[in-house]
C-alpha cells in the first residue's frame, strides 16, 4: 500500500505541471494582445499606460515561451489569475465567492446520486431478466441519452412554470434579504449549514426548496451510469462460490443478497469514483447556469461566453487542481480500504 | 465472435432493433434533407431561414408544420439539417478520436517501457479537466464555429479509447498467435496490425458507438451555453438554447412555447438513445458474463 501511495504522490507533482502547460499552451493560442489580460488583475492598472504595446513589452509577452512560462505560473501559484471581466472581480475572488454554491450543491447531490444508483443497480441485478430489470435497464439507458440541459428545462417548465414548486436561484427573495442582513452570520456561504448555524431553519427549508430540481437533474445521468457498473458486478457476484456456498448452507436469500453479495459486488463501484468526480464537475456548469445558481459552473459558462480569457482559463486550472486532489484523496482512501489494491 | 455472427445477433434483439431503425430513419432524413426540407440558399443550406423579425417563437402552422422558434427561425429547418450537423460532428469526432486512441493505446501496450509511462501519463494530464469544461475553455480560445467545437471535442476525447485500447493489447500481446508470428519474424507493423487490433476491436467499437450519442449531446450543450455554433446555424444545441427565454410561457398558460424545447429536445434525445441501445446490446452480446 505504501509503494501504491507513494508512487501516486510522485506523479502528483507530474501531473500538476502537466495540466498547467496545458493550460498555458492555450493561453499561448491568443495573441500577445489578448493574452495581456490574463496578466492585469485590476483595470486600474491599464489607466495611464498610453499604449498597449508597452503594456505587452513590460510583461514579456514577446519573450521566449519558458520564459513566459515562468512568470505565468509564478503569478498563478501566488494566486494571481488575472482579472475577470465577466465578473467584474480578479478570479481568485470570483472564484472563492462562487465555491460554497457549488460545494453545497455537489455534496447534496452525491447522496442520491450514489445511493439511488446503486440500490436501482442492486434491484436490477437481483431480478435479473425480469420485468423489474427490465423497466430499470430502459430507465437507465433513457437517463443516459436525455441531455442534461434539455432534461433541466424541462423540470424547470414543469416544476416550476406550471406548479410553481421548484423555483430557480438558490434562495427566494425574502430569504436573500435575511441572508444578507447584519444578523445573519455567514460561516460557509452554504445556506444550508449557515441557516442551520444560525437556528434559521427556514433559511434552510428555503434553500433546499431551490436545490431538489438541480439535484434531480445531475442525479437521473448519474444513476444510469452507476446502476449499470453495480449491476454487472452484482450479476457477477452472485454467480461465484461463496455465494452458492452461502445458499448452501441454507441461509435467507435475503442475506445472501444483501449481505454478503452487495458488499462485494459495490467494491468496484468505488473505482468510477474518479471519473464521477469529474463528470459531476462538468454537469455542474450545464446545471448552475440552467437553475440559475452563483457557482463556480456558472461562472465558468458566462465566463465562456464573453469570451472572458483570464476567467475561462482560471477557471478550468482551479477545477483541474481541486479534482486532481479530490481524485488523489480517493484513490488513496480506497488503498486504505480495500485488501487488493493494497496487495498490488 | 465474427463480425456477421455479431450483427445477426444485434438484428435480433428487440432493443437493438430498435436503436437500428430509430438511426435509420436520421440516415434517410439527412441524405434527403435538400428535398425534404429545401433550402432558400442552396449555397448556405445549414443557415435555418426565418420567417420574419419579430422575437416571438410562433407556433405550429400550415407553412411552419414544428413552429418558429426565437427570431423566427424555422424549427422543422432546424431539425432537418441539424441531423447532418449531429451526423457530421458524429462521425469525425468519433472517427478521429478513435484513431488517435487506437494508435496511441497500441503504441504504450506492444512497446511498454518509458513510452508507454510517458503516454499514459500524457493520457492522465487531459483527463484531469473535466471534458465539458477543457472544451469550454478551448472553443473560447479558438473562436465559435463547428470545426473548432469538433476539434476541442477530439483533443479531448481520445483518452478513454487509448486506455482500453492499452488494456486491450496488453492481454492479448502475450497470446500465443502473437508469439507465434514474433517467432516467424513478421514486422512490428503487421504484427500489430493484422494479430492484435483485429482481435481487440470489438470493445473498442461498443465504446465508439457510446460515443456518437455523447459527442453530440457535448456539442449541443456548448451551443446552448453560446460557445458552439453561430447564431442561426443548424444545430440542435442551439435551437435549445433559443427556447431557453421562453420556457416559462405566458401568463395562464406556462407551456405556451412548449414546442421550441420539446422538439428539438425529441429529436436530440432519440439520435443518442439509439446509438446507445445498440451500444448497450453489442456490450451484452460481446459480455459473456451477462449470458
Amino acid at each position: 500500500m505504501i509503494a501504491y501511495i507513494a508512487r501516486r504522490l510522485l506523479i502528483l507533482p507530474i501531473i500538476l505541471f502537466g495540466v498547467s502547460m496545458l493550460i498555458f499552451s492555450m493561453i499561448m493560442m491568443l495573441g500577445p494582445y489578448q493574452r495581456l489580460s490574463t496578466y492585469i488583475n485590476d483595470p486600474a492598472q491599464l489607466k495611464g499606460a498610453e499604449d498597449i504595446d508597452q503594456l505587452v513589452s513590460k510583461y514579456g509577452l514577446n519573450d521566449p515561451w519558458y520564459e513566459q512560462y515562468g512568470r505565468w505560473i509564478g503569478g498563478v501559484l501566488k494566486g494571481d489569475f488575472g482579472w475577470s471581466e465577466s465578473a467584474g472581480a480578479p478570479v481568485t475572488k470570483a472564484i472563492a465567492d462562487r465555491f460554497p454554491a457549488t460545494l453545497e450543491l455537489a455534496l447534496l447531490s452525491l447522496v442520491p446520486v450514489i445511493f439511488g444508483g446503486i440500490i436501482l443497480g442492486v434491484l436490477s441485478a437481483v431480478h435479473h431478466n425480469k420485468a423489474l430489470d427490465h423497466t430499470i435497464r430502459i430507465f437507465a439507458v433513457i437517463g443516459w441519452s436525455f441531455p442534461s440541459f434539455v432534461f433541466g428545462l424541462i423540470v424547470l417548465m414543469i416544476f416550476y412554470g406550471v406548479l410553481g414548486w421548484l423555483p430557480p436561484g438558490r434562495l427566494s427573495n425574502w430569504a436573500t434579504e435575511i441572508v444578507r442582513s447584519a444578523d445573519f452570520v455567514s460561516y460557509t456561504g452554504m445556506y444550508i449549514l449557515d441557516g442551520i448555524l444560525n437556528f434559521n431553519f427556514s433559511i434552510v427549508l428555503d434553500a433546499i426548496r431551490h436545490l431538489i430540481a438541480p439535484v434531480i437533474t445531475i442525479s437521473i445521468l448519474w444513476w444510469a451510469f452507476i446502476l449499470r457498473i453495480t449491476r454487472s458486478n452484482m450479476l457477477e457476484t452472485l454467480k461465484k462460490d461463496y455465494i452458492r456456498t452461502a445458499r448452501a448452507k441454507g441461509l435467507a436469500d435475503n442475506i445472501v443478497v444483501y449481505k454478503h453479495a452487495v458488499r462485494n459486488a459495490l467494491i468496484p463501484v468505488v473505482t468510477v469514483a474518479g471519473q464521477m468526480v469529474l463528470g459531476l464537475a462538468g454537469g455542474l456548469v450545464i446545471v448552475e447556469s440552467i437553475f440559475n445558481i452563483r457557482g463556480l459552473g456558472q461562472f465558468m459558462a458566462n465566463a465562456a461566453q464573453q469570451l472572458d480569457y483570464p476567467g475561462v482559463l482560471g477557471g478550468a486550472l482551479y477545477f483541474g487542481f481541486l479534482l486532481i486532489l479530490i481524485n488523489l484523496f480517493v484513490d488513496v482512501s480506497y488503498a486504505v480500504i480495500d485488501p487488493r489494491i493494497r496487495l498490488e | 465472435m465474427e463480425w456477421q455472427e455479431v450483427v445477426k445477433r444485434l438484428l435480433q434483439n428487440k432493443i437493438s432493433l430498435l436503436g437500428i431503425l430509430i438511426i435509420l430513419f436520421f440516415i434517410i432524413v439527412a441524405v434527403f434533407a435538400p428535398w425534404i426540407a429545401p433550402p432558400r440558399d442552396p449555397d448556405d443550406p445549414y443557415l435555418i431561414p426565418r420567417a420574419g423579425w419579430s422575437i416571438e417563437p410562433q407556433p405550429p402552422s400550415d407553412e411552419y408544420i414544428f413552429g418558429t422558434t426565437e427570431g423566427q427561425y424555422d424549427i422543422f429547418y432546424g431539425i432537418v439539417w441539424g441531423t447532418r450537423t449531429a451526423f457530421r460532428i458524429g462521425l469525425i469526432v468519433v472517427g478521429i478520436s478513435t484513431s488517435i486512441g487506437i494508435v496511441l493505446g497500441t503504441i504504450a501496450a506492444y512497446y511498454g517501457g518509458w513510452i508507454d509511462e510517458i503516454l499514459m501519463r500524457i493520457t492522465d494530464i487531459f483527463m484531469s479537466i473535466p471534458f465539458i469544461i477543457a472544451t469550454i475553455v478551448l472553443v473560447t480560445i479558438l473562436g465559435q464555429g463547428l470545426t473548432n467545437v469538433m476539434i476541442a471535442l477530439i483533443t479531448f476525447s481520445w483518452m478513454s479509447t487509448a486506455r482500453l485500447m492499452r488494456s486491450q493489447v496488453l492481454s492479448v500481446k502475450e497470446d500465443e498467435f502473437v508469439q507465434a508470428a514474433l517467432a516467424l519474424g513478421a514486422n512490428d507493423f503487421r504484427i500489430i496490425f493484422r494479430h492484435i487490433i483485429l482481435n481487440t476491436i470489438f470493445p473498442v467499437v461498443i465504446q465508439a458507438s457510446m460515443r456518437m450519442g455523447s459527442m453530440v449531446i457535448t456539442a449541443s450543450t456548448l451551443s446552448f451555453l453560446g460557445v458552439g455554433t453561430p447564431e442561426g446555424y443548424a444545430d440542435w444545441g442551439q435551437m435549445i438554447s433559443f427556447a431557453r427565454n421562453w420556457i416559462l410561457g405566458v401568463e395562464g398558460n406556462p407551456l405556451n412555447y412548449w414546442y421550441t424545447l420539446i422538439i428539438p429536445g425529441v429529436a436530440i434525445t432519440l439520435f443518442c438513445l439509439s446509438w446507445n441501445l445498440i451500444g448497450d446490446a453489442f456490450r451484452d452480446i460481446l459480455d459473456p458474463k451477462l449470458n
